[in-house]
């Protein structure tokens, strides 16, 4: 038996990474793009990023049938074009860039910043809101905060990419540049390259994100 | 006694009192626990007993990193639990090193070693070059953020076996292929086995730039230098035959 299909509506997936869920739902919602439906995979993938590309895979076969379209939110995440390898058998496209801090601050800015400092740790508003478990815990510098110098010991600053303008979330980015001996630097980007690439996936259809951000 | 207090986990073990077999044994665990303490105790009382430095290395430390690596390696331990493993080697292998040092076995070979320019992470770049150290070689470390002149420098200077390049980042590891282009350009290329390493990397990107190899971890670093140097010297070998 077939898998059922989605309402005539409800015709396009995207397939996101948790970190991008509540952004992603504000851009659905204040588009009114009532046949677009998201689908997570969990955050912490980022962790062992080499899991990545096989979990999308299995989300997009999942999703064969049911949706006319799908569309990868997920950058190249550290996957090392291994992602890409996976979309271009799936003949899925996905987000620009090599990460969330270059799609969200854009290319030759977020270039730029990196120039400027490579010494930089990037927060955006998911990972300010989620810093405790997503760092300190998944690091275990609550267990053994002796270890800071060695996760931390070449940074120099810690750089805050604002999705919205939330007090709570930019003292707590500040709160973790001050717990990880960093100097804080906040910059509103607001969404960047995430809408402006659903904006595109919603109309006539995206252009392939570049093959590889990581081919020689 | 009841065996259940015998065993209790809270108990310190003397090590001292242990056969030499079960004191490696008790080092591997403490090695995966992070003690570093204790592996330094360990080591020096291995010491006392006769061991020559080369085996405290190689059946304490470099064993029980081994199985550390193929935990990690099997998502059993993660990054936290390797780093403290990784700081209880440092433990033992400051203890070793000036005795190493004093036996005058020349090194395996000669690796130089750095992250590439832009990129500031060199966790993983430390854990290789510490255990190309404990498996016999000399580790030449530039450090982080180089650039090519930098590495073709190191490479003049200190004449190495290999040259070892990591990145973390998918915007830096390209620069693997301008230090490789580099010494294409120079002439030097196949002067040196070049072998890189990091967590976007894989075996097609390592191919794409010109490198000899992709080390995955820092196990496979050793078992893949140690394999090239073999290589070099049968080729030295059958060249002067």
């Amino acid at each position: 038996m077939s898998a059922a299909r989605a309402g005539p509506e409800v015709s396009s997936l995207l397939i996101a990474c948790g970190a991008l869920a509540k952004e992603i739902v504000q851009v659905i919602r204040a588009n009114g793009w009532e046949h677009m439906r998201i689908q997570c995979l969990p955050a912490e993938l980022h962790n062992r990023p080499e899991n990545i590309p096989e979990a999308v895979r299995a989300k997009i076969r999942q999703a064969r049938g049911t949706y006319d379209r799908i569309f990868v939110a997920y950058a190249d995440c550290g996957t090392g074009g291994l992602l890409d390898k996976v979309l271009e058998e799936e003949g899925v496209t996905r987000l620009p860039g090599a990460h969330c801090y270059q799609f969200y601050a854009g290319a030759e800015v977020f270039e730029a910043l990196h120039d400027a400092e490579p010494g930089a740790f990037y927060l955006t508003d998911f990972l300010s809101r989620h810093f405790d478990r997503l760092v300190i815990e998944a690091l275990g510098l609550d267990r053994h905060p002796e270890l800071r110098d060695q996760y931390f010991g070449n940074y120099r600053k810690l750089v805050y990419l604002a999705q919205s303008k939330d007090a709570v979330l930019e003292a707590k980015a500040r709160q973790a540049a001050a717990t990880l001996e960093l100097e804080f630097e906040s910059r509103l980007t607001g969404f960047g390259e995430l809408e402006s690439t659903l904006v595109e996936f919603a109309g006539e259809g995206v252009e392939a994100a570049p093959p590889s951000a990581w081919k020689a | 006694m009841a065996d259940d207090e015998q065993f209790d986990d809270g108990e310190d073990i003397d090590l001292s009192s242990l056969s030499d077999e079960d004191l490696v044994t008790q080092m591997h665990d403490d090695l995966y626990d992070g003690l570093r303490e204790e592996i330094e105790e360990g080591t020096n009382i291995l010491l006392e007993r006769g061991w020559s430095a080369k085996r405290a290395l190689d059946e304490a430390l470099v064993e029980g990193m081994r199985i550390v690596g193929i935990d990690f390696r099997d998502g059993i331990l993660f990054v936290p639990e390797v780093l403290l493993a990784a700081n209880a080697m440092k433990g033992g292998m400051a203890i070793l090193r000036p005795l190493l040092a004093e036996t005058g076995a020349p090194p395996i070979g000669k690796m130089v070693i750095g992250t590439v320019k832009g990129d500031i992470h060199d966790i993983g770049k430390n854990l290789v070059g510490m255990m190309m150290e404990g498996a016999g070689f000399e580790v030449i470390d530039l450090g982080i953020n180089n650039s090519v002149e930098k590495y073709l420098a190191a490479l003049d200077e200190h004449k190495p076996d290999i040259l070892g390049m990591s990145a973390l980042l998918t915007t830096t590891m390209p620069y693997m292929k301008v230090v490789i282009d580099t010494m294409v350009e120079k002439g030097i290329r196949d002067d040196f086995i070049v072998l890189v390493g990091g967590a976007p990397l894989n075996e097609e990107f390592a191919k794409a730039v010109g490198a000899d190899a992709y080390c995955r971890d820092a196990a496979v670093a050793v078992e893949t230098a140690t394999e090239f140097m073999k290589r070099r010297h049968n080729i030295r070998g059958a060249a002067q035959a």
